[in-house]
């Protein structure tokens, strides 16, 4: 019975302690926000070579817990990604927003689901975010050729699975223990 | 993975009624964002203050990994110079001894051209440094080139002012904060300055691609005379960019024109420089007014 109770301490079972309210809610958002603004900081790149990273724990949060983060939630988030990326005001709030409602539509139809499948619905999402994204900046008063964001579709594509580690290992953090009951 | 339990609202009114409201608030949101981007396209000025703000607000951190940016790119450059530093240094002395020969043929003609100019009683002001500056941080997921400079309305930057860096022209301030400015890149497919070829001032417009090359556009369609590996400075004509600002390098020739490298790498540079905007001198009077008049 110890030996069990051992095993099952790789999930952190404290006696007397529960997971922070503040932190349960809050952290998805803290995250997503911190993703759209950190990647701006390590390089000042003269082409578009990062993924879109706030959108892309976004979609991570989103696909790992369906629900928790509110369908609303593309408009602050978006409008705080606005602020950073460079991009028309707005876009972020409405392409979000989008992405949000097709992925609910597409969980309904379809709620069976692995890796590939979960994979293959970001991938559609990220393309699409990125090709508007473009076609907005372009309407805007930009003239930038479509090749120039092809690397930038294969980077966030590929990386999307890492993003979904790194979510996955937020969401442990999210529920970790650490507030004391009484 | 077996679906998440509880997707369904229930017969609860109350449930299908909260699950309702959030899609309502989700179609809101999507109508809010159509909302402001034609705001923004119609008015691309009109949230730059929300952007300062928040620029603003998050400059001190910015600025800390620029710093924490700049060490790990020195640490890097020293590891790779110690493995060849023998042959560069060879190569330096060589570099060097031909550099003093050059230095001093370019005093020489520089005082000529100060003599020359006084003859002719061309004042050029100084172009004066407005602030030095680190770019902490750029747009690097968008198509569109924008950095924010960590100096704003409290170092006397205004938006029109040139950037450059110690190799070349960077970009010019689109909108500034109090703290911080953004700054359009050269790079930016919305950016055209003009330019001339360093050695014989054939004109021509250089354009952004938004990959980090330029576009050079000839003024004077007809034999592209650009090669390989020619120097583009800016011209100066329209005012706001100096002229002589170092700016590009030729690498391919298209049909009219080339596509050009950027000179100054900005994610190779500490600081750059904010310098005032260039008036060019207006034109001379009309030597002589009355002789029109009479006729």
């Amino acid at each position: 019975m110890f030996q069990r109770s051992a095993s099952r301490s790789t999930t952190r079972q404290r006696i007397n302690h529960a997971p922070s309210r503040f932190l349960a809610r809050g952290f998805p958002w803290l995250t997503v926000m911190l993703g759209s603004l950190v990647p701006g900081w390590f390089m000042i790149a003269s082409a578009p070579v990062m993924p879109p990273l706030g959108f892309l724990i976004y979609l991570g949060w989103r696909q790992l817990r369906p629900g928790l983060l509110p369908i609303w939630a593309g408009l602050p988030l978006g409008l705080f990604d606005d602020l950073f990326s460079g991009q028309p005001f707005g876009c972020a709030v409405l392409l979000w927003s989008l992405t949000a409602i097709a992925l609910e539509i597409v969980e309904v139809r379809l709620p069976w689901r692995n890796f590939v499948t979960e994979w293959l619905m970001a991938m559609g999402l990220i393309v699409a975010y990125i090709v508007l994204c473009l076609a907005l900046a372009n309407l805007a008063g930009a003239a930038s050729p479509f090749r120039v964001i092809v690397p930038q579709v294969v980077i966030s594509v590929l990386s999307y699975p890492l993003v979904g580690r790194v979510v996955a290992m937020f969401d442990r953090i999210r529920l970790a223990p650490i507030v004391l009951l009484r | 993975m077996a679906p998440p339990a509880n997707r369904r609202s229930s017969y609860s009114r109350r449930a299908q009624y909260t699950t309702f409201l959030s899609y309502a608030a989700g179609v809101l949101g999507a109508a809010v964002g159509l909302a402001l981007v034609v705001i923004s396209l119609v008015n691309p000025g009109f949230f730059s203050a929300l952007r300062g703000l928040a620029d603003d607000a998050s400059e001190p951190a910015a600025q800390m990994s620029a710093s924490g940016r700049d060490l790990g790119r020195d640490t890097w450059a020293e590891l790779t110079g110690f493995f060849h530093s023998g042959a560069e240094h060879a190569r330096l002395k060589r570099e060097l001894a031909e550099a003093k020969v050059r230095l001093a043929e370019a005093k020489g003609t520089s005082a000529e051209n100060k003599r020359l100019k006084d003859l002719m009683a061309l004042s050029e002001p100084n172009g004066g440094a407005v602030a030095y500056a680190r770019l902490t941080s750029s747009t690097s997921a968008s198509t569109r080139r924008y950095a924010t400079l960590g100096a704003g309305a409290d170092r006397n930057v205004t938006p029109g002012m040139p950037v450059r860096s110690q190799m070349g022209l960077v970009g010019r301030v689109l909108e500034v904060g109090s703290s911080s400015a953004r700054v359009l890149l050269v790079t930016d497919s919305e950016s055209v300055v003009p330019v001339r070829r360093a050695t014989d001032g054939v004109p021509a417009f250089a354009q952004g691609n938004g990959d980090g090359t330029l576009r050079i556009r000839l003024i004077n369609l007809g034999i592209n005379p650009l090669r390989k590996g020619d120097v583009l400075v800016t011209s100066g004509s329209g005012g706001l960019y100096r002229p002589g600002t170092p700016m590009a390098v030729v690498t391919d020739l298209i049909r009219d024109g080339a596509i050009a490298r950027v000179l100054s790498n900005p994610s190779d540079t500490d600081y750059v420089m904010v310098e005032k905007s260039w008036a060019p001198p207006p034109p001379p009077p009309p030597a002589n007014d009355a002789t029109v008049k009479k006729r």
